[in-house]
């Protein structure tokens, strides 16, 4: 197979994940440029903001914290935790994305939350080259999000649609990869741990300081399940 | 704050989500063998972790208040139902949120 032949045949197998993520990225990168725009930062801000820190919640969160006294060192401990599920992330991919040489920096650097999930759930077909179908997933995603920012940062306040509720398409991206998943799987244990433990710290933590307990619970659950896991053979 | 402020304060949001993606691969070398607990974590956590993502993506619906979580809790269904029956991405995720907008707007 040509060079040119394997990545345009990784394309055509990322694109249609991707689709999801191209209607929900677009729509709320352009919330998020609108947003900043109107709050009377100019356009480049969002702009060159989404292209370095590549991370949605963050993102949204500068708004607020460009407008706060200067503290470098309370911003870098506040992204760490925001982001700190992104640590799961890559232990979960660490063999894989080593797999894919030197495409494995941009694929750990554009590792947001849709990207894992499509990489790490994603059936590739066996005649489909994994690295350049992960790659691929991660340059679209990242470029979804840099036209959406674009657009509502240069042109938002013109549109004007009704898109209440358009954002549920990524809930849904999720809840399917979830159950690919679940339906590749041959035990069940670890989904439903990370359900349960999520949830569980969501109605006791709320929503704003949910993410690490759980992280902790689900780290602990696997480290007590260890031994019972590994004897039946998960997912082998 | 200055402008050279404004650049220091977003260059730290990119070290810190930068922090987050590759801390696992610097700190698991690729020359040794993987110890077995990372490994194990390897291939335990991705069901774990599309888990926490899936409850994440609701954590700002609000059971108490508002519609009670039923439009989500419909349209999660819908997703599902869709997908066991068809197993067709798009289709599913389609579905789920044309329906999930249709009664944000006009039934709640």
């Amino acid at each position: 197979m040509s060079p040119t032949h394997k990545r345009t045949r990784a394309l055509r197998a990322a694109f249609p994940y991707t689709i999801p993520i191209l209607t929900g990225f677009v729509f709320l990168g352009i919330a998020y440029g609108y947003y900043m725009t109107s709050e009377g930062f100019h356009a480049l801000y969002p702009i060159l903001i989404s292209a370095t820190v590549f991370a949605g919640s963050m993102e949204f969160a500068a708004v607020s914290i460009l407008k706060e006294a200067f503290d470098p060192l309370r911003v870098l401990l506040l992204t760490v935790m925001v982001n700190a599920r992104h640590l799961f992330y890559g232990i979960s991919m660490l063999e894989k994305y080593r797999a894919a040489g030197r495409k494995k920096f941009f694929l750990i650097y554009g590792m947001a939350d849709e990207t894992f999930s499509v990489n790490c759930a994603a059936d590739i077909p066996p005649d489909v080259d994994k690295g350049w179908f992960m790659l691929w997933v991660t340059v679209l995603n990242y470029c979804y999000w840099q036209f959406g920012t674009a657009v509502g940062a240069i042109l938002g306040s013109m549109i004007h649609i009704n898109t209440e509720g358009l954002s549920f398409v990524l809930t849904a991206l999720f809840v399917v990869l979830f159950l690919e998943q679940w339906l590749k799987e041959k035990t069940h244990h670890s989904a439903l741990l990370g359900l349960g433990a999520t949830l569980v710290c969501l109605l006791i933590f709320g929503n704003q300081n949910f993410i690490l307990p759980a992280m902790l619970v689900i780290l602990a659950g696997l480290t007590l399940l260890k031994a019972p896991l590994s004897k039946a053979g998960d997912r082998a | 704050m200055t402008l050279m402020q404004e650049i220091i304060t977003v260059a730290m949001m990119v070290l810190g989500t930068v922090a987050t993606r590759f801390l696992p691969f610097l700190l698991i070398s690729s020359k040794k063998p993987t110890p077995g607990y990372i490994r194990y974590l390897g291939i335990m956590l991705p069901s774990a972790a599309m888990g926490l993502l899936v409850i994440y993506s609701y954590k700002d619906v609000s059971i108490l208040g508002g519609a009670h979580g039923i439009p989500e809790l419909i349209a999660t269904a819908v997703v599902v139902a869709l997908h066991l029956w068809k197993r067709q991405m798009l289709l599913s995720i389609a579905g789920g949120t044309v329906l999930y907008m249709l009664l944000v707007q006009f039934v709640f």
